[in-house]
C-alpha cells in the first residue's frame, strides 16, 4: 500500500491551518463558556415554560378542584375544545382588529407622520410634542388605563363633558374602538422615536437631488425615504405587532366586556386559565397564540431578509 | 415532587401568557423562638371591608399576641391586606395554595370550600390541628345551617365567620315622589314591576337594579338569579340533580327581560367592569329606586360611617323589604318570600408551619369578646354565634329583621366543587337576557353549557 506523502511545502502550508483551527476551537470554547449562562437562562425561563405549557395543554389541569390535585392526560381535547369555542374565534378576530388598527395602521402610521413632520424642527414645539407623546409611553399601564376609564366614563367622564354630551358609554358602545385609540395614543412614542432616528440616517443629498429632479413630496417619500428606512419599518412592525398581540392592557380598560366584545386573545387566556381556573385549556390556547406569533415573526423576518 | 410540578405548571402558564400575577401571601417563617403567623382577608384599611381590616390590625393582633405571651409563647402576627374583586382574591389564594404558600389563616367564601378541599388546598380541621378543632367551645353556639357552610363531605374544613341574607332596598324619598308607600312590601314580582313603572314615570333614572351579567360575578347569582329562581319555586340543585331550562329558570330570566327590556333597569350598568360599585354609588346618589342586595350593602356600602358609598341619612331614607316569590306561595317550599344566604369561612392553611397556633388565632377572632369588638361602632353584622348575636344586633333594625324574618326562609348554595362554574353559566344567561336574548333561548343555552359542566344531561332534572 502506497503511503500518500505530502510534499514539504504542503506540510508547511498546513501548519498555519492547524494552528488556526486550534485557535478557532479555543475561541469557540471560550465563546461557549461566555454564552452558556445566557443560554441556561433562556432554557430555564423561555424554553422550559414553553414546553411545559405544551404539555399542560394536553392535560385537564385546573386551578382548583380535583383536577388540580390529580391532573389527567387528555391528549388534544383542549385544543379541539379551544378551536370549537366561538369565543376563541371572536377573540382571534378582535385581536386581528386590535393589531391591524392600533399597531400596523395606528402606531406605524402616526409614529412615522409625527417623526416626518418633526424631522427638521428644533425648539419648544418639537420638545412639547415629543414630551406629550412619550409621556403616555413611560407611564405604567395601570395608571394610564385608569386615566382612560375615568376619561371615557359615561357619567363623570371628561370626554363627554368636553363634547357636551351626556350618557355616551364609550367603553361599552365602542369597546374595541376605544381600546385601539388608547393603544395608538400609548404606543405611538416608540414608533416615533424609532422613525426619528431612522430619518436622521437618510442622506440629505439624496432628498435634495430628488427635489431638484422635480420629485413631489410623496415621490420623495416613496422613492428615497422608504427604501432607506425599510428595515426600520419592518423591525418596528414586527415588534409592535407582537407586543400588541400579547397586550393585556385591554383587560384593565374593559375586562373583555361588554359580553366579550373586547375580549382579545390575551384576555381570553386570562379568563379561561385564571378566572375559570381551567389551566389546561388556557395552556392549549396559549400554545395556539405561540404558533400564531411564530408565523407572524417568520413572515416579517422573511420580508426583512428579502431586502438583502 | 407532585406539588413542585404543579407549582411549576402555574409558573409556566403565567410566564407563557405574560401575566404577572404575583402571589404575595407567605407562609410563616418561624425565625428564632418566635412563632410568626400571617392572616389574610379581602379587606384593606380605608378601602374594601375596612372595618374588618381595622379589627384584625388594631384588636386581634395585639390582643392575641398578648394572650399568647401570657401562656409563655412568643407569637407575632402579621395581617396581609387585599382590596380586590372577590374573583381576583380567589385566584390569588388559589395560586398561593397551589404553590405551597399562603397566609396561615385565610378568609374564603363558603362556596369555595368544596373546590379548595378537592384540590387539596384545605384539609379537615381535625386532621390539621387534632382534637382542638372538635373541642372548640364555639361550635355549640353556631347553628347547624351555618356550620354546614364549613362542612364538606361530612368534615369541617374551617370556622364559619357568619351568615347573611338578601332583601329589596328602596329609596323612600324617590318612593314618596312616585306616590309609593314608605313601608312598601311587594307580595309578587308584578308588584315590583308596578313600583318600577311608577318610579320611572316620576323621573327616576334607574327604577330597578337587579344584578345581571358576568361583570358582577357571584353578586349576579346571589343577588339576582338565585333569589329569583327560588321565587319561582326552583333550586339550582336539588336531590343531586341540577336545574336546567326548567319553567322556574325561564320565569326567573323572564323577570330580567321585563326589567331590562322594559326600560325599568339599566342594561349597560350590568356590563360595566365596575357596574356593581357604580350601582352602589347611584343608589347612594338617589338615582336608583329599588336594589336587590345582601346585608353587606347596608353594613359596608351605605353605612354612614364606614361605607364605600356613605349615606348620612341612611336610616331615614333607605327602606327594605323581603323578596317576594313570583306569586304568593310559589316560592321554594311553598313560601311567600325568599332569600339566599352565604357567608365567609376562616380557614387554616395546610401549608402553615404552626397549624395549632393558626387555629387558635382563627378561633380567637371568633371569640365572644372578639365578635363584640368587631361589631362596635356601627359595624354590626350577623355573627355565627347565637350567644352574642342578640346583644350585637340589638339596636340594629335591619340585621335584626334579617336575622328574625329572612334567615328562617333563606336558602343556601350547593356546597359542591362544581358550583362556581354553574354560577358563571347562570351569570352568562342573565347577561344574554339583559342584552336582548329571549328567556327561553337563554335558558336553553344555559342547559347546554350546564351539561358540559355537571357531566351530561343525566345529571340535569328533566
Amino acid at each position: 500500500m502506497a503511503l500518500a506523502t505530502s510534499p514539504p511545502e504542503a506540510a508547511e502550508a498546513a501548519r498555519p491551518d492547524r494552528y488556526s483551527s486550534d485557535a478557532a476551537g479555543l475561541g469557540r470554547l471560550r465563546a461557549g463558556v461566555f454564552v452558556a449562562p445566557a443560554l441556561l437562562l433562556v432554557a430555564v425561563f423561555l424554553v422550559f415554560p414553553a414546553l411545559w405549557v405544551l404539555y399542560l395543554g394536553l392535560t385537564n389541569y385546573r386551578l382548583t378542584g380535583a383536577a388540580a390535585a390529580a391532573p389527567q392526560f387528555v391528549g388534544p381535547a383542549n385544543l379541539i375544545e379551544a378551536v370549537s369555542n366561538p369565543e376563541f374565534w371572536s377573540s382571534t378576530w378582535l385581536t386581528v382588529e386590535f393589531v391591524a388598527g392600533s399597531a400596523v395602521i395606528g402606531q406605524v402610521g402616526l409614529g412615522f407622520t409625527i417623526a416626518w413632520l418633526l424631522r427638521d424642527r428644533r425648539g419648544p414645539l418639537k420638545r412639547l410634542v415629543e414630551g406629550l407623546v412619550i409621556l403616555a409611553w413611560i407611564l405604567p399601564s395601570a395608571i394610564v388605563s385608569f386615566l382612560w376609564v375615568a376619561l371615557l366614563d359615561r357619567d363623570a367622564g371628561t370626554l363627554n363633558a368636553l363634547l357636551g354630551i351626556q350618557g355616551f358609554a364609550w367603553l361599552l358602545d365602542h369597546p374595541m374602538l376605544s381600546i385601539i385609540v388608547f393603544n395608538i395614543w400609548r404606543g405611538t412614542a416608540f414608533s416615533m422615536m424609532l422613525y426619528g432616528a431612522a430619518l436622521g440616517n437618510v442622506p440629505p443629498s439624496h432628498l435634495e437631488s430628488a427635489r431638484l429632479a422635480g420629485a413631489s413630496g410623496w415621490q420623495q417619500l416613496r422613492d428615497v425615504v422608504f427604501p432607506h428606512i425599510r428595515g426600520h419599518i419592518l423591525t418596528n412592525l414586527l415588534l409592535i405587532s407582537l407586543w400588541t398581540f400579547n397586550d393585556f392592557t385591554p383587560f384593565l380598560l374593559t375586562a373583555g366586556g361588554p359580553d366579550g366584545k373586547s375580549e382579545v386573545l390575551a384576555v381570553h387566556v386570562y379568563k379561561v386559565a385564571l378566572q375559570s381556573g381551567e389551566l389546561g385549556h388556557g395552556a392549549a390556547v396559549s400554545t395556539i397564540i405561540l404558533l400564531i406569533n411564530l408565523v407572524v415573526a417568520v413572515f416579517y423576518l422573511r420580508l426583512l431578509r428579502s431586502k438583502k | 415532587m407532585a406539588l413542585r410540578k404543579r407549582s411549576m405548571g402555574v409558573v409556566a402558564v403565567l410566564a407563557a401568557t405574560g401575566l404577572g400575577l404575583a402571589a404575595c401571601g407567605q407562609s410563616s417563617g418561624g425565625g428564632g423562638d418566635a412563632i410568626e403567623l400571617t392572616i389574610t382577608q379581602n379587606a384593606i384599611a380605608g378601602g374594601k371591608n375596612a372595618a374588618g381590616a381595622d379589627f384584625i390590625t388594631n384588636w386581634v393582633i395585639p390582643k392575641f399576641e398578648a394572650a399568647q405571651k401570657a401562656k409563655g409563647k412568643d407569637v407575632k402576627v402579621k395581617f396581609i391586606p387585599s382590596g380586590v374583586d372577590d374573583e381576583q382574591y380567589k385566584t390569588k389564594l388559589s395560586l398561593d395554595l397551589k404553590s405551597g404558600k399562603g397566609a396561615d389563616v385565610m378568609d374564603i367564601d363558603s362556596i369555595w370550600a368544596g373546590e379548595f378541599a378537592d384540590a387539596g388546598y384545605l384539609k379537615p380541621l381535625p386532621d390539621l390541628v387534632g382534637a382542638d378543632a372538635d373541642n372548640w367551645d364555639g361550635w355549640s353556639q353556631i347553628p347547624e345551617a351555618v356550620q354546614g357552610m364549613a362542612t364538606f363531605n361530612g368534615k369541617k374544613y374551617a370556622l364559619p365567620v357568619g351568615t347573611d341574607g338578601r332583601v329589596l332596598y328602596f329609596n323612600k324619598t324617590l318612593f314618596q315622589k312616585a306616590g309609593l308607600p314608605a313601608d312598601w312590601q311587594p307580595k309578587s314580582w308584578q308588584e315590583i314591576l308596578d313600583a318600577g313603572a311608577k318610579l320611572k314615570s316620576s323621573g327616576v333614572p334607574v327604577p330597578i337594579q337587579i344584578n345581571a351579567g358576568t361583570a358582577m360575578g357571584e353578586a349576579t347569582s346571589m343577588q339576582g338569579v338565585l333569589p329569583l329562581l327560588a321565587g319561582a319555586g326552583g333550586e339550582v340543585q336539588k336531590d343531586g340533580k341540577w336545574t336546567g331550562a326548567s319553567q322556574s329558570m325561564k320565569d326567573a330570566l323572564g323577570l330580567y327581560q321585563k326589567i331590562y327590556g322594559g326600560g325599568l333597569g339599566d342594561p349597560k350598568l350590568q356590563q360595566e367592569a365596575k357596574g356593581r360599585d357604580k350601582s352602589f354609588q347611584q343608589f347612594a346618589a338617589g338615582k336608583i329606586g329599588i336594589l336587590m342586595e345582601g346585608d353587606y350593602f347596608w353594613r359596608g356600602v351605605v353605612n354612614p360611617k364606614t361605607g364605600v358609598a356613605k349615606m348620612a341619612d341612611r336610616d331615614q331614607v333607605v327602606g327594605y323589604a323581603m323578596i317576594p316569590a313570583m306569586e304568593p306561595g310559589k316560592g321554594i317550599r311553598g313560601q311567600d318570600f325568599v332569600s339566599m344566604s352565604g357567608g365567609a369561612l376562616r380557614a387554616v392553611n395546610p401549608n402553615s408551619k404552626h397549624p395549632k397556633e393558626a387555629f387558635e388565632l382563627a378561633a380567637f377572632t371568633l371569640s365572644p369578646e372578639g365578635l363584640k369588638e368587631e361589631t362596635k361602632g356601627g359595624n354590626v353584622r350577623i355573627t355565627p354565634r347565637t350567644d352574642v348575636n342578640k346583644e350585637i344586633l340589638a339596636g340594629e333594625p335591619l340585621l335584626t329583621y334579617i336575622s328574625e324574618k329572612v334567615l328562617p326562609l333563606t336558602a343556601y348554595r350547593p356546597p359542591v366543587a362544581v358550583y362556581p362554574q354553574v354560577s358563571v353559566a347562570l351569570q352568562e344567561a342573565t347577561a344574554a337576557v339583559a342584552g336582548g336574548t329571549p328567556p327561553d333561548q337563554a335558558a336553553a343555552d344555559y342547559q347546554k353549557k350546564l351539561e358540559g359542566i355537571v357531566g351530561g344531561a343525566g345529571n340535569i332534572a328533566s
